[in-house]
């Protein structure tokens, strides 16, 4: 068996001393070896990827060389020279001249060097003549330099021109220097992919080399499902909430009364959020058939006439308004609902509850808004709770969050009095800004259901998209929630920890 | 949240000193107020309209204020100073007092009963000796437009009326007529109009036309008279250009009529208490007698003061402080609510002054005790209630299907829960009265017609949104749908419905079908007729005929799986053949 090219390689290197002074360059050992210098390359990449065998750097180095019509001028003189010398001394009419050889190229380049003469008023039409006695062919010296190897020797203008004229051509030639690597030798073994049951049964794998793996590619991404990035955040809450001992309130009714949406909540009828613009009005089942009788003659009053302390709003009520359906502007209608069925126990027990859910607003759309979105809800209900309490609630809720730099604006809601807006201080905005709403519930919305006067409610709101969004770098919404998500954005999600 | 604006320099001068926008800011934030925007007439037109339209605009600086909605003491730069200056301990509240003039010297306001069926009250005062400048008289119309956008909804339950007094005469008459026999020159217009006719000019207004609706299609329109005959107004739509107030304006006659009485009380004297700062005798207002239909009288404003007495341990407790109750009366003093200490120190009484009129109840007092308190001095602590926490069981089911269906390669997908008629019907094969889909009364696009009765629509959207991603696709959602149902107090329910597809060259039936024996498996369903799950042949309008299954387990019809249908797949505007299932889950809890 003939030698391989690498071996043949290998062979010409070992010759060459060790260490940064031996070595070979490619083209020349291509060109002593006898072989195409594409093949020598191919067998340098082949003892590279075997480790330290040789070490190979690659060169580039420009280099002019003739263009198949330099090599014509070479062999035959520039074509103004060929038309010079074939130009008769009595010259010849310039249509007859023009079908000398060289003529189309070589005529007005000997005209520019002043070689020939024309003359325009000849009999029979313009003339050609030659103007001096004798030429030197310069072009065809210069391109005999460069194919003699001394093309460094030409003036720079001078290879331009002829560059420019097509008769030289610039071209890189990329070559390697090779030298022996740490673990040089001479004798190149075929190395093992991949260990095979049959190697552990044999125990040949004690004796083969073993190819190194390329640690610096990717892997092969495993077939998976995903979870959707807002539900991993809302999976996370739901975690908080159960950690801080709340429990979880039933929000599966997206359809609402107007009862439980608003009058429960002591919003009253004219207030702008039951406007057609804010909210979704059903109209099939446009009413609600059932509405509870005795407690909504309590609402009724507190709405129209005050009492348990209060001034009311001084207006009609009117149970047409409270029987309108809607899609439920907020969870705070399902909380209406779990308090009314605490008041409706025996014995009043302080309970702590939660929602996560969606809601819907009639808005107009944008980045950051959509008709529906998810509300995040706490309520705690026991006696002598404080406004105190509802900010230390509010600030180990927060935290679990990832969220410690919190300070509270007063602020106005219709159903909590007193009332607070959360702020934490957002890092990278370096700016305050506001993360949810809070307030302690209105007597006027707890004591008609039946609640004991002694017991207050403090709740707080929150979506759940906008911290899902800085949580996940995402400015439309549009690309989170709905079906004009970026999967590609779900595939690539990273787990929710939101107190890293 | 209403939004003021208003001239920083002006504000500046009424405070008495100057703050940086960061000093002005803590100070909105401690008072429940927001410093929106700190702007210019320039800036808001650059923004609006580009660079080119805002060339010679104003570039005065403006404070855009955020008010709480309930605060209408607030919307005027004369409001907002007194609150900030009474706040900061720099004034004392000013007393609002109404001179009631002698007898027959008054002006006097008739109602008739023709207003009953379209605006049946109506209050009015006077303000005598008033000294306009230009920012005082811009403040007085801005304030009127803040009011009418807010507690007059959109002037829907009161409409405010200005005029100058000294242009006509009373005793006045507010009664109600066929629009083609009022006929008066409206504000700002160069020739008299009969109603009917202001109805058509200003169909186009783009500030009126939004009000023409309140009246438009009643038989009479409510108008006020003067005693010679001249129109002041024709509420809510517009006033009469003979009685217009201008800088020069000594003595203002302010009407307010409306739908609602409470409202209407409150919004004159939100008026005149801002204003009578400028009267000759500041903070008084010259009374109006106003004659009912019923012959009954009554004097406006109201101007009322009413006391409320609160115990400090409640106040205390309800924030979670220990103030002594002279400090707590101090506290409210700064909010406007006079208050002193009562009883031995037992008690504390609060005056409400007539421009709180959100102060309804004593947590309307302990809320503003806590805000000069300062809600960030409030000491935070944990409440002592202890509860042990369950999860919805529907959730928990949820929670836990979610993570195994992932873990089976599918991933998760998050759709609306509103969609288009379409959606769910044509676009499945069947007709939308079929669906018993609860439908929206005020869609703004066919995006949210109805309620989804079916996951599918939202994952087949989910995928066209996503052609680009490398096949299959395999997605799902659990999520809930509503039908209607009479059975429930609202007459809609959800249900929890689990939802998934495959997407690719081939059906893969047996993908979704294997997806359905795993989902079984978790739920510990066996397969079987008995007390299991089976699948059985059916047609559904989604599915490819012979290709569609209906599955029962618990000894009902739970859902059905199959291939779609090469229409419904069209319709979508996919391409490739897709298998999917769908199931209640709650037959599993």
């Amino acid at each position: 068996m003939s030698p391989s090219v690498a071996e043949l390689l290998l062979q010409r290197l070992e010759r060459e001393p060790p260490g940064p002074g031996g070595g070979l360059c490619s083209l020349e050992a291509a060109a002593a070896l006898g072989l195409d210098h594409q093949t020598l390359v191919g067998a340098v990449k082949s003892l590279q990827a075997l480790g330290e065998v040789i070490e190979a750097e690659a060169r580039a180095a420009t280099r002019w060389e003739l263009s198949a019509e330099g090599a014509e001028v070479l062999r035959d003189g520039s074509p103004e020279v060929r038309l010079f010398r074939s130009l008769p001394a009595d010259g010849l009419p310039q249509s007859d001249a023009m079908k000398l050889p060289g003529a189309q190229v070589g005529f007005s380049k000997a005209m520019a060097n002043k070689w020939l003469r024309l003359d325009k008023a000849a009999p029979g039409g313009p003339r050609v003549f030659r103007a001096v006695e004798v030429v030197q062919d310069a072009v065809q010296e210069s391109l005999r330099r460069v194919q003699q190897g001394d093309a460094a020797g030409l003036p720079e203008r001078e290879r331009n021109d002829l560059k420019r004229r097509k008769l030289l051509l610039e071209v890189t030639l990329k070559s390697y220097w090779i030298r022996k690597g740490s673990a040089f030798s001479t004798a190149v073994t075929r190395q093992e992919t991949d260990l095979t049951p049959e190697m552990i049964a044999t125990g040949s794998w004690r004796q083969l080399p073993f190819k190194p793996y390329n640690f610096s590619a990717l892997g092969l991404p495993p077939a998976c499902g995903h979870l959707h990035p807002l539900l991993k955040v809302r999976s996370q809450l739901r975690q908080i909430f159960l950690e801080m001992g709340f429990t979880e309130m039933p929000t599966d009714n997206f359809v609402e009364s107007s009862f439980w949406n608003f009058d429960a909540l002591f919003q009253p009828q004219q207030h702008p959020a039951r406007d057609q613009h804010d909210t979704f009005f059903l109209q099939d089942p446009a009413e609600a058939p059932e509405l509870p009788a005795s407690y909504m003659a309590k609402v009724k009053k507190v709405h129209s006439q005050g009492g348990y302390g209060s001034q009311g709003y001084k207006y009609e009520w009117k149970v047409e308004e409270a029987r309108k359906n809607l899609l439920r502007t907020h969870t705070t209608s399902a909380s209406a609902r779990a308090l009314y069925h605490l008041a409706c126990q025996d014995k009043f027990t302080p309970v702590k509850y939660f929602s996560i859910d969606r809601v819907f607003r009639n808005e107009s759309l944008d980045a950051t808004h959509l008709a529906e979105f998810h509300q995040v809800e706490g309520v705690v209900a026991d006696r002598g709770l404080t406004l105190g309490h509802l900010m230390g609630t509010l600030r180990q809720f927060f935290t679990k969050l990832g969220i410690t730099k919190l300070r509270f604006k007063p602020a106005y809601n219709p159903y909590t009095e007193p009332s607070m807006e959360v702020f934490s201080y957002h890092e990278g905005l370096k700016k305050w800004v506001e993360v949810g709403n809070s307030g302690v519930f209105r007597p006027e919305m707890l004591l008609p259901m039946g609640l004991p006067e002694n017991v207050s409610v403090i709740a707080w709101g929150l979506s759940l998209e906008r911290p899902t969004m800085i949580k996940y770098g995402i400015n439309n919404i549009r690309e989170l929630v709905g079906h004009r998500v970026n999967l590609q954005m779900v595939y690539d999600s990273p787990l929710c920890r939101l107190d890293v | 949240m209403p939004t003021v604006s208003v001239r920083r320099d002006l504000l500046f001068r009424a405070l008495g000193r100057s703050y940086t926008d960061e000093e002005f800011d803590e100070l909105c934030f401690e008072f429940g107020l927001e410093l929106d925007d700190v702007t210019s007439e320039k800036d808001i037109i650059s923004k609006e309209k580009g660079e080119g339209k805002a060339e010679g605009a104003s570039d005065i600086v403006l404070y855009k204020i955020d008010v709480p909605a309930n605060r209408y003491d607030l919307l005027c730069l004369e409001g907002l100073v007194r609150g900030l200056q009474v706040f900061k301990e720099r004034i004392n509240l000013p007393r609002y007092e109404k001179i009631i003039p002698a007898k027959g010297e008054g002006q006097r306001l008739i109602i008739t009963e023709e207003t009953a069926k379209v605006r049946p009250h109506a209050v009015a005062a006077v303000l005598r000796n008033i000294t306009f400048t230009k920012e005082r008289y811009d403040s007085f119309i801005d304030l009127q437009e803040k009011l009418h956008q807010n507690i007059c909804r959109r002037r829907a339950l009161v409409a405010i009326g200005t005029h100058d007094l000294d242009t006509i005469a009373g005793p006045f008459t507010f009664t109600a007529k066929a629009p083609s026999e009022i006929k008066f020159k409206p504000l700002n217009q160069s020739q008299e109009y009969t109603a009917s006719q202001m109805m058509d000019l200003y169909r186009t207004d783009s500030h009126l036309r939004h009000y023409l609706h309140l009246i438009e299609n009643k038989p009479l329109y409510p108008v006020i008279y003067d005693s010679n005959g001249v129109v002041l107004s024709m509420p809510p739509i517009i006033n009469g250009d003979h009685s217009k107030i201008s800088l020069n304006t000594r003595n203002v006659f302010v009407e307010c009529t409306g739908t609602d009485m409470t409202k209407a009380k409150i919004v004159l004297d939100t008026i005149v208490t801002m204003f009578s700062e400028y009267c000759e005798k500041p903070f008084t207002v010259e009374a109006v007698e106003v004659i009912l239909p019923n012959g009954k009288t009554h004097i406006y404003p109201e101007l009322a003061y009413r006391k409320e007495k609160v115990k400090p341990e409640l106040i205390n407790k309800k924030i979670g402080i220990s103030e002594t109750p002279s400090s707590l009366a101090k506290l409210l003093t700064r909010m406007c609510l006079k208050s002193h200490v009562i009883g031995n120190g037992n008690n504390i009484e609060i005056e409400i002054p007539p421009t709180r009129a959100d102060i309804i109840h004593a947590c309307d007092i302990v809320e503003d005790a806590a805000i000069a308190y300062g809600y960030n001095n409030i000491q935070m602590t944990i409440p002592k209630t202890y509860t042990i926490a369950n999860q919805l069981p529907l959730n928990k089911l949820t929670e836990l299907l979610r993570l195994d269906l992932a873990a089976a390669g599918f991933t998760e997908a998050l759709t609306f829960a509103l969609c288009s008629q379409e959606d769910i019907a044509d676009k499945l094969g069947t007709d939308i009265s079929t669906t018993k889909a609860v439908h929206i009364a005020n869609p703004k696009t066919a995006e949210f017609q109805v309620a989804r009765t079916t996951l599918l629509p939202g994952l087949l959207k989910t995928i066209a949104a996503n052609r680009k991603m490398p096949l299959p696709l395999k997605l799902f959602e659990i999520s809930d749908i509503v039908v209607k149902d009479p059975s429930k107090d609202v007459g809609a329910r959800n249900y929890r419905h689990l939802c998934a597809i495959y997407y690719n060259k081939s059906p893969g039936f047996e993908i979704i079908h294997g997806l359905l024996d795993r989902v079984m498996q978790l739920l510990e369903v066996p397969p079987s007729e008995e007390n299991g799950y089976v699948i059985k042949a059916t047609e559904g309008s989604a599915f490819f005929p012979g290709r569609c299954a209906e599955i029962f387990a618990k000894g009902q019809s739970v859902g059905k799986l199959g291939v779609l249908h090469p229409d419904v797949i069209t319709k979508f505007e996919l391409t490739m053949p897709c298998s999917a299932l769908e199931i209640n889950i709650e037959p599993f809890l």
